[in-house]
């Protein structure tokens, strides 16, 4: 081979090598978009819900209230006579059938929202007043545009008949969206239009709390501890080898630690942030220890040598010099151990944060869900509306996610010290 | 082997290290002066390094390095478990080879000797503090305008000087300089050459170097280590003039090492 042909091989392998890097670059953001678009596409019409405007006849006499009329004794009352009598006249009904095909128009809560308008409006009883009211899931889901109308009927969830009331209803304008704040304010339902992630957003919340609270200082401890103090001998060989080997562990397994010795042994409260807190801060610790040994081992010798020389002693070389200089990386490495917890769905499953709550919890010993957790009890669900609360939920998570990294790529670029 | 008229500072009787299983200072004895620099010489390898920080016990840092023997500052032993390092090494300061101040200001540089040992009650005798020590290191003129800005902003001649600076600033008695114009340009190199023959009427001083003509320019005595044995210790004139050693001839005249 002449010098001319191995210099232009040479050039043929950069480019070759160059295309390689590309090709693999494009692919792997093709799939990052696809995965984006089709969340996007089926979880954006969570945002909105399908409201249709009942004029309701505010009928004190069908309240059967004792005494007067005042905010605590509308709260007692029953609205549902008031209810089904306003919400029936929207269209005619030829019998009982019917009538349970006009009610089934709307979401089974629209007696307390007919209820809260009045609480809200108290001056409007005895009044004939519009109020909109929350569309079944049906409804919603053909309204948005997700329910084929040229089926048969038998394979329909909407009957002829209410397809005839909803055509009317858009005729007369009575049909529109508005925001869903029900999403983030409620907790799970078994209907797909009253089910929110406001229950499991806060059993989230508490437990990345007490997965912090746990997991950041003992990590911290341990690897500074381990990293400048400890002796090196077999035993913390033995001890950084396990760290290594228990981050590796899969999460499921730290599920049935929880399950087995939290629930087991020591009679914790079941389903509750509180135990998946411990249980996933044992799984974050050694994710947060291997970066924070990481970043400590990544401070220069020389400043600790600079240190020493001066009459330092080891504690104050350590704490003064050595751990503030870690600190960016050890931060990002505890926020990216956290981020990662809270995408956990595994370990919660054993600890039965998979259970049905409705409440929203209010302290990290109530049981709940959580975002990921509610991932999955959603996706198991067959009708359309938790499609798209399903992914819904995961754009909030991703969102959780890339705001935690970037917090941690920007504490790190932030505080990160130039040394020559 | 000794020179006249001249109080001995530090006395290394029979030193003897180990890195591991490897020996690497082979019965050193060494006398250093008070208030004279003595510079030790020898290949790369050689121990110098380990001997200078044989003498602030900077290699109990170090896991797997094994002191044995004695080093005595001014007649007291300082290789005993119950001597306190941080005493000593507030005694005996160092400047290492490459610049290693801290990430911090050129202020907090020199202060943070200060503050760790209490030397300062307030913020005027701290300020008292940084301007001497820096004056000292003839560093006062490049930097008293700009004392809050980090001391890795210096250039590497600066930054050396800085660490000259800080060494001083916890007022030790003796100066141990491992090789510190290795990574620095000739003109740096002059200038802290001066500021060590300046530094010598007050400090004692035992500077590596790996520069015969550095050697010759700054120092009154000479170390000549070769494989961890000390091979001549003489007047550095006799030495560079008029070697014992057959060895050290080589090695001065460029033959080896």
């Amino acid at each position: 081979m002449t010098k001319e042909q191995r210099l232009k091989k040479r050039y043929r392998a950069e480019k070759r090598f160059k295309m390689y890097g590309l090709i693999s670059v494009s692919l792997a953001v093709i799939f990052v978009l696809i995965l984006v678009q089709n969340i996007f596409s089926k979880g954006s019409s969570a945002f909105s819900r399908t409201m249709i405007e009942v004029a309701v006849n505010y009928d004190s006499s069908l309240l059967e209230l004792e005494g007067p009329i005042n905010q605590n004794s509308l709260k007692d009352a029953d609205f549902y006579d008031l209810a089904v009598e306003s919400l029936l006249k929207i269209y005619p009904a030829k019998d009982s059938k019917e009538e349970r095909q006009i009610l089934r128009l709307f979401s089974p809560d629209y007696e307390f929202e007919i209820k809260d308008f009045l609480i809200k409006n108290p001056n409007k009883i005895d009044q004939i007043v519009p109020v909109k009211i929350t569309a079944s899931d049906d409804i919603d889901q053909l309204n948005k545009g997700n329910f084929p109308r040229d089926l048969p009927e038998d394979r329909r969830r909407v009957s002829n008949y209410q397809l005839n009331i909803y055509d009317n209803l858009i005729e007369k304008e009575k049909i529109d969206k508005k925001f869903n704040n029900y999403l983030f304010t409620k907790g799970d339902s078994r209907d797909p239009e009253l089910a929110g992630i406001g229950g499991s957003l806060m059993g989230s919340f508490f437990t990345i709390i007490i997965c912090l609270i746990l997991s950041f200082p003992i990590a911290i401890m341990a690897s500074i501890y381990l990293e400048e103090f400890a002796p090196k001998n077999k035993i913390t060989d033995f001890i950084e080898i396990n760290i290594n080997n228990l981050a590796a562990v899969p999460s499921i397994v730290y599920g049935l630690l929880g399950l087995g010795i939290l629930l087991s042994v020591m009679e914790f409260p079941r389903s509750t942030p509180l135990v998946a807190g411990i249980t996933l801060s044992l799984m974050t610790l050694p994710r947060i220890i291997i970066p924070c040994r990481a970043s400590l081992k990544a401070v220069p010798p020389s400043i600790r040598e600079a240190a020493l020389s001066v009459g330092a002693s080891k504690f104050q070389t350590v704490f003064h010099h050595v751990v503030p200089l870690a600190m960016p990386g050890t931060l990002s490495g505890t926020i990216i151990g956290l981020a990662q917890a809270l995408g956990e769905t595994a370990p919660l499953i054993l600890i039965g944060m998979v259970a049905f709550v409705v409440d929203i919890p209010s302290s990290p010993v109530d049981p709940s869900a959580s975002l990921p957790v509610q991932v999955y009890l959603w996706s198991e669900q067959a009708e359309r509306g938790f499609v798209e609360k399903t992914s819904a939920t995961i754009m909030m998570l991703l969102g959780f996610l890339i705001v935690m990294n970037f917090i941690a790529v920007y504490l790190r670029q932030k505080f990160e010290k130039k040394w020559n | 082997m000794e020179l006249n008229n001249s109080k001995i500072k530090i006395k290394a009787k029979n030193l003897n290290v180990y890195y591991g299983k490897k020996q690497a200072l082979f019965d050193i004895n060494l006398d250093i002066n008070q208030k004279e620099v003595t510079a030790l010489i020898g290949p790369s390898g050689c121990g110098k390094s380990t001997f200078i920080r044989c003498i602030n016990r900077m290699n109990d840092v170090i896991d797997i390095c094994k002191v044995e023997g004695s080093v005595e500052i001014d007649g007291a032993e300082i290789n005993e478990k119950n001597v306190d390092v941080v005493t000593l090494r507030e005694k005996v300061g160092m400047v290492f080879q490459k610049p290693n101040p801290f990430p911090k200001s050129i202020y907090d540089n020199i202060a943070y000797g200060p503050i760790i040992h209490g030397a300062a009650e307030n913020k005027d005798q701290m300020d008292n503090i940084v301007e001497t020590s820096l004056k000292k290191a003839a560093l006062w003129d490049e930097v008293k305008d700009r004392l809050n800005e980090p001391g890795t902003s210096l250039s590497g001649g600066q930054q050396q000087r800085l660490c000259i600076a800080r060494a001083l600033s916890v007022n030790p008695e003796v100066i141990l300089m491992d090789e510190p114009c290795s990574a620095l340009d000739p003109i740096a190199t002059a200038k802290i050459e001066e500021l060590i023959d300046d530094l010598k009427k007050s400090y004692t001083i035992v500077i590596v170097t790996h520069s015969m003509a550095q050697a010759v320019r700054v120092s009154q005595k000479t170390g000549f280590f070769h494989l961890g044995k000390i091979i001549e210790v003489d007047s550095t004139e006799k030495i560079f003039k008029n070697p014992a050693n057959k060895m050290t001839q080589d090695y001065i005249t460029g033959r080896f090492g």
